[in-house]
């Protein structure tokens, strides 16, 4: 019993890490309607930023602050100089960009900070406390909450507020967001920059726990994509739920189901997309879309 | 009083011109239709006054030139376009295609008076109200289009073939109600359609244009006493 709640507290912890990055692609998607392959890559560049302001002597949440600014900014601009040009066009080649972002991404910070692993510091201390027999960090508890909340503020985003429904409307048809006066290069811009920023949020959360690396996001963004589809790309509270459905279910199998073991536990999420697609397309909280002519 | 005018405009794609002087006004609070044939250039005259092609010649929104701006920028001068295909948010409710076309608005209590307005108007868009725009029939989403439009609470509306795909009786219950959105509300209208007898249920006079030239334009009763017009866009 103490290993079975071991194994699912743990696997919410990663499931968070997969969480948070699946939460800046929704983001990304609702508001431009593009899948960005490079968010892994986007936070990993800002997890590097704030780990060298912090070696420069500024406090941790300051560095982090000052990371989902510049992470902001520089969303905005790569939106409006390098992904405006494929918005239009054939989306094929737009996810191709984003792929190729994340790869020039990767590079340059390991060209910059070498692929050696570097200590990033906790935002939540270190200790454990035992909940039900299982030894949980406070740090899982504090990734944890920062997560749910993270979560409530993008689905209020989204489903509360004009800025929320303007990002909305201009992915899907930017022409008649523009016929209702909105400002859609602006609103576009504010996407990337928005999913950018959280995506620097995201890799202060999991920098600790994976150790700072170039690839540090890479199986997490594998993960986060099943979370997206599983979750519904149109939900912030089912990629969230996915992703931690996801790591949980991964941790388990891994131990309890002999023949997929700690190697195969990757396959875990992909055997769960093929049943859930079957059976719900449109994820498992994802709205259905009728069309009808 | 003209809101609207046009003077010898002219438009092209790439190349290709399209548009080879189109002259044209709208009266405060009056309906003019565009009449002509496939390809003839009427979407791209519309395209041309909301900003989304590049335009010449001249083209006057309350005496001042407005070629050369964006479309959200024609936008907030008070003129709302409805795409040709409507360009409703197919993934967004009714509700919420309704509040996008409130966006510049700030009368927070007006564009909820307005909803009720446009729902006892569109009843079929009430009962959909919580649907997503996808979900609707042809009917009910170039309603919902129209309705979109209106929430910006424009000065004048450009109606891109609103008959588009849908069956006639279904095209002549849409023309009906938004000829009876024109007279609670005394928008101006400019409205692109095919099929003359239907936009003379709603408009006043019209121009008709032939491969990107407006060549005759009157009001409704001279130019369904004129030949050509009959046989050319009227059936017979
Ligand atoms: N995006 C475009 N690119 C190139 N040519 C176009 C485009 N849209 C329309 N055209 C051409 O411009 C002409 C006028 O088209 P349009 O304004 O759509 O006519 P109408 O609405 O009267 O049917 C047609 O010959 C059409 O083929
Ligand atoms: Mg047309």
């Amino acid at each position: 019993m103490g290993q079975f709640i071991q194994l699912v507290v743990d696997g919410l912890s990663n499931g968070s890490i997969y969480a948070v990055l699946a939460l800046a692609i929704v983001l990304v998607n609702q508001a431009t309607g593009m899948i960005n392959f490079a968010q892994g890559g986007m936070a990993v560049l800002s997890a590097y930023v704030t780990w060298r302001l912090v070696e420069a002597g500024l406090p941790l949440i300051v560095a982090i602050l000052l990371a989902v600014l510049a992470s902001f900014i520089v969303g905005g601009l790569l939106e409006r100089f390098l992904m405006r040009r494929f918005e239009r066009g054939d989306p094929d080649t737009a996810v191709v960009v984003t792929i190729g972002l994340l790869t020039l991404i990767t590079g340059v910070c390991g060209w910059l900070w070498t692929y050696n692993n570097q200590q990033f510091p906790s935002l939540f201390p270190l200790h454990t406390v035992r909940i039900f027999g299982a030894a949980v960090s406070v740090r899982s508890i504090g990734t944890f909450l920062a997560i749910v909340a993270i979560m409530l503020v993008v689905q209020a985003l989204f489903l509360g507020t004009k800025l929320g429904l303007a990002l909305r409307a201009v992915a899907i048809n930017p022409e008649s967001a523009a016929f209702s006066g909105l400002p859609v290069g602006r609103l576009l811009m504010a996407g990337w920059g928005l999913a950018a920023a959280l995506g620097a949020v995201a890799g202060a959360l999991v920098a600790p726990q994976l150790t700072l690396t170039p690839g540090m996001m890479d199986t997490a963004l594998v993960y986060a994509l099943a979370a997206v589809i599983l979750g519904g790309l149109s939900s912030p509270v089912g990629v969230v739920c996915a992703a931690w459905l996801i790591g949980v279910l991964e941790n388990l199998a891994a131990v309890y189901v002999h023949f997929i073991g700690y190697d195969l536990k990757v396959a875990v999420p992909f055997i769960l997309i093929f049943v859930v697609l079957i059976v719900r397309p449109q994820g498992l909280f994802g709205r259905k879309v009728v069309v009808r002519v | 009083m003209t809101l609207l005018e046009l003077e010898s405009v002219t438009a092209s794609y790439g190349p290709v011109q399209v548009l080879d002087g189109v002259s044209l006004s709208v009266p405060e609070g009056g309906a003019v239709g565009i009449l002509g044939a496939n390809g003839a250039g009427k979407t791209t005259t519309l395209r041309a006054i909301s900003g989304t092609v590049r335009a010449g010649g001249r083209i006057l929104f309350d005496g001042s030139d407005i070629r050369g701006k964006r479309p959200d920028q024609v936008a907030a001068l008070g003129i709302a376009h409805v795409p040709e295909g409507r360009g409703t948010f197919g993934a967004l409710t009714v509700r919420e295609n309704l509040r996008v076309g409130a966006y510049l608005r700030r009368d927070r209590k007006q564009i909820e008076s307005d909803i009720d307005f446009l729902l006892e108007l569109f009843p079929n868009l009430e009962e959909r109200f919580k649907s997503n725009a996808s979900a609707l029939s042809g009917g009910e989403q170039q309603m919902l289009a129209v309705g979109r439009a209106f929430m910006a609470k424009p000065r004048l509306l450009l109606l891109d073939e609103a008959s588009l795909g849908l069956a006639p009786s279904t095209a002549k219950t849409v023309y009906d109600a938004i000829a009876e959105l024109r007279r609670e509300s005394g928008i101006a209208m400019l409205v692109v359609e095919q099929n003359a007898n239907l936009a003379f249920r709603l408009v006043d006079s019209a121009t008709v244009l032939e491969t990107g030239r407006s060549v005759l334009s009157g009001t409704s009763a001279e130019l369904r006493g004129m030949d050509e017009i009959r046989r050319a866009y009227l059936g017979g």
